[in-house]
């Protein structure tokens, strides 16, 4: 139904655009995190949850008396960090990947349709999240995974349950400037249905604003389920996660400084990253900072 | 604001606040598990439970036991800690003042600091302490406040030991406090080593929580201050003959403030939430660090009671914001 559209297509070949420092450094960053998360078996030099007590505490390659076989050295019970951090990246790509798209699709659908169809619906719709905003949120994602119960689903369900309302509360302000627009009284005249306004019309417009806040929100997951793993909250802790590496490290700190650091770093580089593509495809995006 | 204004805000915090009363409430009963066998262990009879049941009112319908729990809540009572075996409000109440004093000092902090930067780089537009000013900003938000906190800890604690890095005061002073306001008691009573220990204490957890929100303001602001500066009462100013730090102070400074305490007044919640981890890793005796030991003792009254509390600051502070911010526009003011 394409023809009917009355939104302007995506132009084909001209997604060069976009391309700003930013964005390729975001993207960069995100394939990075990509192929390291799926190459994890081949990649890793030991198995994550291998022990060997013999060889514990080894130092990194830099410092003295480190063993090649452990490039970044051991922790308490002579797990290799590397592959530890390794498989780290593939619970913080899930994380973030899963649990930004489901945030955003409850935020979406419940922003759209309070910015549609005002009256009622948006006055329940925003006092819901009102509501949702007078809790800290890193008390109530703390407090939920609790509730549930840890694991990844449980990770995955508090960062939806408590950031659905960022998505809900911008889609739902531009659906107000949209639903004035021409291009819905034109589809109004043709005889489309409301909800088809909703999903052919106004969704697509509403589209390049929705892949920034996700790109945002996936930043936000990764520090979040870092947040859990590192009180302890996350999965369990057989699968090595960067929150939990830190947790670990930090018991180790003053023995052992790198083993903090380097799950520390491999968090701010992703937020990097994931921020930089954010920002740089809003302002390649937003009509208004473009000019 | 006039007081039919501020009548009318607070009026519209009381459906919030009774959303946020539901919300706690069936959260608290979808938990898995059974609060009671938690509370007795495994040794004891089933009458034990039972009456134990009909003491907390767990054997009523869903809807009474919603009423009695609003009721008590709504007077204060939360009941009584499943791991201290104390008042939940006793024990809320003993710690919020150490979370006020961090909080406040946080914001201290990032108002000063944002300003002078945000100040620094409007001055020096274009040239390198813009550029400085910039990386900075950019830097502090893309580290969450409790990566700073572990950060700070390893290399002014750890390997660079200047700093304290755990609790609130120096164990070997004595402080016989009567309130738990310590800076401000300590301040009263004119004890100033204690003073001296607390504020060292306070430094690296409130550099930590308030460094985002400082990158905020001095991002804000600074822009704030660079379209203020091409305004035509400036232009008047300069022609007066004016210096330029004169008018980025007497005069850009006051028109710029506004939008900067609009937009940065919900950071101020998230600083206030942020104080849950940032008390934990720096082991500060707050609400936020008993949060989670009350989450990790699945301490079911103790939780419910901080995260109302931690509701009814954040509602408080929205107001608190609305308000300033109607004082600071005179449009609104009048209107």
């Amino acid at each position: 139904m394409a023809e009917l559209s009355a939104a302007p297509a995506a132009r084909p070949r001209e997604w060069r655009w976009l391309a700003s420092p930013r964005v390729v450094f975001g993207a960069a960053v995100l394939v990075l995190l990509g192929v390291v998360a799926a190459a994890a078996p081949w990649l890793a030099p030991h198995d994550p949850l291998e022990q060997d007590l013999m060889s514990s505490f080894l130092p990194p390659f830099w410092a003295a008396g480190a063993d090649p076989s452990f490039p970044l050295g051991t922790d308490s019970l002579g797990r290799d960090l590397l592959s530890r951090l390794i498989y780290g990246a593939r619970v913080a790509l899930t994380v973030a990947f899963v649990a930004a798209l489901l945030a955003a699709l409850l935020g979406t659908v419940l922003g759209l349709l309070a910015g549609y169809f005002r009256g009622w619906v948006d006055a329940l719709i925003s006092r819901l999240v009102d509501i949702w905003l007078s809790f800290p949120p890193v008390l109530l994602s703390i407090v939920l995974v609790a509730l549930i119960g840890t694991g990844l689903h449980a990770v995955i369900i508090a960062i939806v349950v408590i950031d659905w309302t960022r998505f809900c509360r911008v889609v739902r302000a531009e659906t107000l400037v949209q639903r004035e627009q021409d291009y819905v009284a034109s589809a109004l005249t043709i005889g489309l249905g409301r909800m088809a306004i909703l999903r052919r019309e106004i969704l697509p417009n509403v589209m390049p604003l929705l892949i920034v806040l996700v790109t945002l929100e996936m930043g936000i997951a990764v520090i979040v389920e870092a947040i859990l793993s590192f009180v302890g909250l996350s999965v369990s802790s057989d699968t090595p996660t960067w929150g939990g590496l830190i947790q670990e490290g930090r018991l180790y700190v003053h023995q052992a400084w790198w083993m903090m650091v380097l799950p520390i770093l491999c968090i701010v580089l992703s937020v990097l990253g994931f921020n930089a593509l954010g920002d740089g495809l809003r302002e390649r995006l937003d009509p208004v900072l473009r000019r | 604001m006039a007081a039919s204004q501020l009548l009318k805000r607070l009026l519209l915090a009381i459906p919030t606040l009774f959303g946020v009363a539901v919300i706690v409430f069936v959260l608290m009963r979808v938990v898995p598990g059974d609060p009671i066998a938690m509370m007795i262990g495994p040794g004891a009879t089933a009458e034990t439970a039972a009456e134990l049941r009909a003491l907390y009112g767990l054997d009523r319908p869903l809807l009474e036991q919603f009423g009695i729990w609003l009721a008590d809540a709504v007077r204060g009572d939360f009941g009584i800690s499943i791991s201290a075996h104390q008042d939940v409000a006793r024990l809320i109440l003993a710690r919020l003042p150490a979370t006020l004093e961090l909080s406040l000092a946080a914001i201290a902090f990032a108002a000063l600091f944002g300003v002078a930067f945000a100040v620094t780089g409007a001055y020096w537009r274009g040239r390198p302490p813009e550029g400085a000013v910039d990386a900075f900003a950019a830097l502090s938000l893309a580290i969450p406040d409790f990566l700073w906190g572990l950060i700070f800890i390893l290399v002014l604690g750890v390997l660079l030991p200047v700093m304290p890095i755990s609790g609130r005061l120096d164990p070997r002073l004595d402080f016989a406090a009567v309130t738990q306001f310590y800076v401000v008691e300590s301040l009263l009573r004119g004890e100033f080593r204690v003073l001296g220990s607390l504020l060292l204490h306070l430094v690296l957890p409130a550099v930590a929580l308030g460094l985002p929100l400082t990158a905020i303001i001095a991002r804000v602001l600074k822009s704030s201050l660079i379209e203020a500066l091409a305004q035509d009462y400036v232009l008047q100013a300069r022609v007066k003959g004016f210096g330029r730090w004169r008018i980025i102070l007497r005069e850009a400074l006051r028109n710029a403030l506004i939008p900067t305490v609009t937009l940065t007044g919900v950071q101020f919640t998230f600083l206030i939430g942020g104080t849950v981890l940032i008390e934990r890793i720096f082991g500060y005796p707050g609400l936020g660090n008993l949060a989670i030991t009350a989450v990790i003792d699945r301490d079911l009254p103790l939780i419910q009671g901080i995260v109302i509390t931690f509701a009814v600051m954040f509602i408080a502070l929205n107001i608190l914001i609305d308000m300033t911010y109607a004082l600071l526009n005179p449009r609104l003011r009048h209107g």
